[in-house]
């Protein structure tokens, strides 16, 4: 219950918590909120205004859809497609992190090797020449997204692990006899969630826009489903008579990096106690 | 210094060695780029007859290892859309993607290192709060979307600026502010927390104690030390800057390396994503290597470590 409390004395991580705990429970309810289909558009109604009180509030696109509920349709595949690319990403990061830290010698070299090629090639690149040539099914980008991540995760957690390492409680596991798996799984990975907790966080932030800007780029999740990318790239076409198919879908990918950056900052703060104690 | 030197140098061959040899194995996965060279309805004949001039019959390690030894000289083979070497098409792209980056990154510095300065030296005032919040905003605003917002105002609204292109001054204005909201929001936040660790250090108080001038303890003492994170985010910036940049040109129109790679990937050209990626990440390598070498400068004690 600290955390809460802790939270609530903070109001720019709770700022932060809102709208992630918003964020989550739009792309959860959609279908539940009385919505327009976002696939469907009627010509009658194209490019439409913003009109805050009439059906339309946030105005409608070039084929008349109805883009607040594009919005928050959208906000289901940022979700799913950055949220498994976290999970994905954090596993084999966490993963091999751990490897890296705990078997030491030739895993580790070769491990860290591979960061350092990887850190060399820009990370957008990187990500559009696999969807390039993998295809850009949902799969493939949220492995993309998770390729270009675990490297973060991975530099940090060996870091731990390697003061971890000599301590004695993995130290007398080893003294009784326990396998290296046994010691890497049960003694050492329970100390690491809470670093990978606050990489996650902060990744997800970066994952959301990296995501945005692949389907901007047409290498994304695939029409007619609604992705926030997607819907900047097809207002960029009608930016001069159409402002708000332009504006609104980037405002929520905004507001989302912005609280999910806002909650990771006082998340790391919080698990960090050398910032904790000067507060 | 001279060992470390030359360990370094080696890793960053490496680095490129590893992305390069990614990079051609991922194209091979791209598709045949015969079937797309070639008229529709060409023969069987034609394909073969291209097939073997590409020496895409041979064994893929054979591929790899011509393709490392022409690669090592220069050679990356002649660009399927253009006609002409891959690394001459790259090279020419060169400037453009250089302008707009370098511009970027000196009015982002700049920007980011008053704010950065003025939140910290004047703590808990309304100064501090209004660059933290513009900061923020800068960090999880999108670049391609702040792009296509500065388009919509500056250029479609006012008029003022063209919408995109290449060519003169005013071409410039709008992409490289773009970029500098960006890497200034970074460099802001980094360099307030970082003055304000050094504010508390004991040599800052030592200093203030012995009556030196407050700009002598800000530039010799405080300045100079909180430059030391402050460089190695440069670096990263300067790297997301060349990779980020496909999103920025894209959304200008500006005639870049990363434009050029993005429709390099689209039409599987892939003699020009080698060459492209190759010089990218070797400048991404080499920057980083410089930041190396300036920390030394910068910081005694990393200079006694090695």
């Amino acid at each position: 219950m600290t955390f809460f409390k802790e939270l609530a004395r903070s109001k720019v991580g709770m700022a932060g918590f809102v709208i992630l705990v918003l964020f989550v429970a739009v792309a959860v309810l959609a279908p539940w909120l009385g919505l327009e289909d976002p696939t469907r558009g009627s010509l009658r109604a194209r490019m439409v205004p913003p009109d805050w009180w009439g059906p339309h509030p946030l105005g409608t696109d070039e084929v008349g859809r109805d883009i607040l509920s594009r919005i928050v349709y959208g906000s289901r595949i940022t979700l799913m497609v950055a949220g498994a690319a976290v999970v994905a990403g954090g596993i084999v990061g966490t993963f091999l992190g751990i490897l890296a830290g705990y078997a030491g010698g030739i895993t580790d070299r070769i491990l860290m090797r591979l960061v350092d090629i990887q850190l060399a090639i820009p990370l957008m690149m990187l990500a559009l020449l696999v969807v390039a040539a993998l295809g850009p099914s949902m799969v493939n980008v949220v492995a993309v997204l998770a390729l270009t991540s675990w490297i973060r995760y991975a530099r940090i957690i060996r870091g731990q692990v390697l003061s971890l390492r000599e301590r004695e409680f993995v130290q007398s596991a080893r003294a009784i006899g326990a396998s290296g798996w046994r010691i890497m799984l049960r003694h050492i990975l329970p100390n690491v969630l809470t670093p990978a907790l606050v990489v996650a966080t902060l990744e997800l932030a970066r994952i959301i826009v990296m995501d945005a800007a692949l389907s901007f780029l047409g290498l994304g999740v695939q029409p007619p489903n609604p992705s926030w990318g997607r819907m900047l790239a097809d207002g960029r076409t009608y930016i001069s008579t159409a402002w708000w198919a332009v504006t609104f879908p980037g405002v929520a990918i905004m507001l989302t990096v912005l609280g999910v950056n806002l909650f990771g900052d006082w998340l790391r703060d919080y698990f960090d106690p050398k910032t904790r104690s000067a507060r | 210094m001279g060992s470390y030197l030359i360990k370094r140098l080696l890793e960053s061959l490496l680095a490129v060695w590893g992305v390069v040899t990614i990079v051609f194995f991922v194209t091979r996965v791209l598709g045949d780029p015969s079937t797309l060279l070639l008229p529709v309805g060409a023969s069987a004949e034609q394909i073969e007859a291209l097939r073997s001039q590409l020496g895409l019959n041979e064994p893929l390690v054979m591929q790899y290892l011509t393709f490392l030894w022409q690669a090592v000289q220069g050679d990356f083979g002649t660009s399927f859309q253009h006609g002409r070497p891959a690394l001459a098409v790259v090279w020419e792209r060169m400037p453009a993607t250089a302008l707009l980056a370098g511009s970027a990154m000196v009015l982002g510095i700049a920007i980011g290192a008053v704010a950065g300065a003025i939140a910290a030296l004047k703590r808990g005032t309304v100064a501090e709060l209004v660059v933290m919040t513009v900061a923020l905003l800068g960090q999880a605003t999108p670049v391609f979307w702040l792009g296509i917002m500065l388009i919509l105002y500056f250029g479609v609204s006012l008029g003022w600026l063209p919408t995109g292109g290449y060519g003169t001054f005013a071409h410039l204005v709008l992409p490289a502010l773009t970029l500098a909201v960006f890497v200034s929001a970074s460099i802001a936040r980094l360099l307030r927390s970082s003055m304000l660790d050094i504010l508390r250090e004991d040599y800052i108080r030592t200093a203030r104690a012995k009556g030196l001038m407050p700009t002598t303890v800000f530039l010799w003492h405080t300045a100079r030390n909180a430059l030391i994170p402050v460089t190695t985010m440069t670096a990263i910036l300067a790297g997301e800057l060349l990779g980020g940049s496909v999103v920025t040109e894209t959304v200008f129109a500006w005639p870049g390396v990363g434009r050029l790679i993005l429709q390099a990937i689209q039409a599987n050209d892939f003699p020009v994503i080698q060459a492209g990626i190759f010089v990218v990440a070797t400048i991404f390598v080499l920057i980083n290597f410089a930041v190396d070498m300036l920390y030394g400068v910068l910081d005694p004690r990393i200079r006694a470590e090695r």
